[in-house]
């Protein structure tokens, strides 16, 4: 792309919405995943360290 | 530290010995995923040419392309932990199936959102019911019915071996989008990228949808191993390693 400023980086040839709202849409699924995986691992910790635990070792095959 | 050669497959096999391994790895494989897309974005956005026949519309390959491979991708790896918790009956490989499928479902959205930006200028709609099109939606019904159904058991070893069964099943429907370019006249183009024929695409644009595939498959993987501690802490929490985890518990 011959780049002429960012007026026409932006625009994409006309194709701009088509373009940004794909790369926007992207980076928020992103974005959303991996806030609720970290906020599930930190609830998943603060629950297990505050129930009482049994005396077991996990055995591998149930 | 253990010398590397005293952990054995099997010994990795148990969440409790995993859960450290997936502790160290998803930095690694997050930055690897940062970077990536960093040179992928780079490479698509500013370096390769606009195209001759769909101007900078294209561009949204770089992110629809591997988007599109991921969804498909991590299905199959999901199919297959599946396949094995179900034989041999090992709660690490249930759980990282279950730790992949809001994954593939995000790739496999992505994907058809991406596709149906790039539809409306390239074939002037957003939606159309052609085979490829349906059988990813299908591909993200079957994410979503499988976490639905592992949601709807509460014994989750019960919901390991149900779950396994639905995304067994529904495994045949990837070879059926791959393939549906060519075993149905498709409003979707072929291939853009072949193992057989010569590319059709400057190296550039190959390049960056290479890198950004990359990308895809770094994150997918710090994301899975990140998930799959929030699992393996949820499933054993009452067990003695976890709570050996938690600093100040005892």
């Amino acid at each position: 792309m011959k780049s002429s400023g960012l007026p026409e980086f932006l625009a994409m040839g006309g194709y701009g919405f088509y373009v940004w709202t794909s790369y926007v849409i992207a980076a928020i699924a992103v974005a959303v995943e991996i806030v609720a995986v970290r906020v599930r691992l930190r609830a998943a910790m603060k629950s297990a360290s505050g129930s009482d635990h049994a005396l077991t070792l996990p055995d591998d095959t149930q | 530290m253990r010398p590397m050669s005293s952990i054995t497959w099997f010994k990795l096999a148990s969440p409790a010995s995993f859960f450290p391994l997936a502790r160290r790895l998803v930095p690694w494989f997050g930055a690897a995923a940062a970077v990536l897309a960093a040179a992928g974005l780079w490479l698509g956005l500013l370096v390769a040419p606009t195209d001759a026949q769909q101007g900078d519309a294209y561009r949204i390959i770089f992110i629809h392309v591997p988007a599109a491979w991921m969804s498909m991708f991590i299905y199959i790896v999901m199919a297959f932990w599946c396949a094995v918790s179900l034989t041999f009956n090992t709660r690490l490989a249930a759980m990282l199936a279950q730790a992949l499928a809001p994954t593939g479902a995000m790739f496999t959205f992505v994907a058809l959102v991406t596709g149906a930006m790039w539809g409306k200028p390239a074939w002037g709609t957003y939606w159309a019911w052609d085979a490829r099109m349906t059988s990813e939606l299908i591909l993200l019904f079957l994410y979503f019915g499988y976490m639905a159904l592992r949601n709807a058991i509460d014994d989750p070893r019960r919901a390991d071996r149900a779950s396994a069964v639905l995304a067994l099943v529904g495994v045949i429907n990837v070879p059926i989008i791959y393939f549906s370019v060519k075993w149905w006249n498709t409003l979707h183009q072929g291939a853009s990228v072949s193992l057989t024929a010569a590319p059709t695409m400057a190296v550039t644009m190959l390049a960056g949808m290479l890198v950004m595939a990359f990308a895809a498959w770094s994150y997918a993987i710090a994301i899975t191993l990140l998930r799959v501690q929030a699992i393996i802490v949820e499933r054993e929490k009452n067990t003695r390693w976890i709570g050996d985890l938690a600093p100040g518990t005892r």
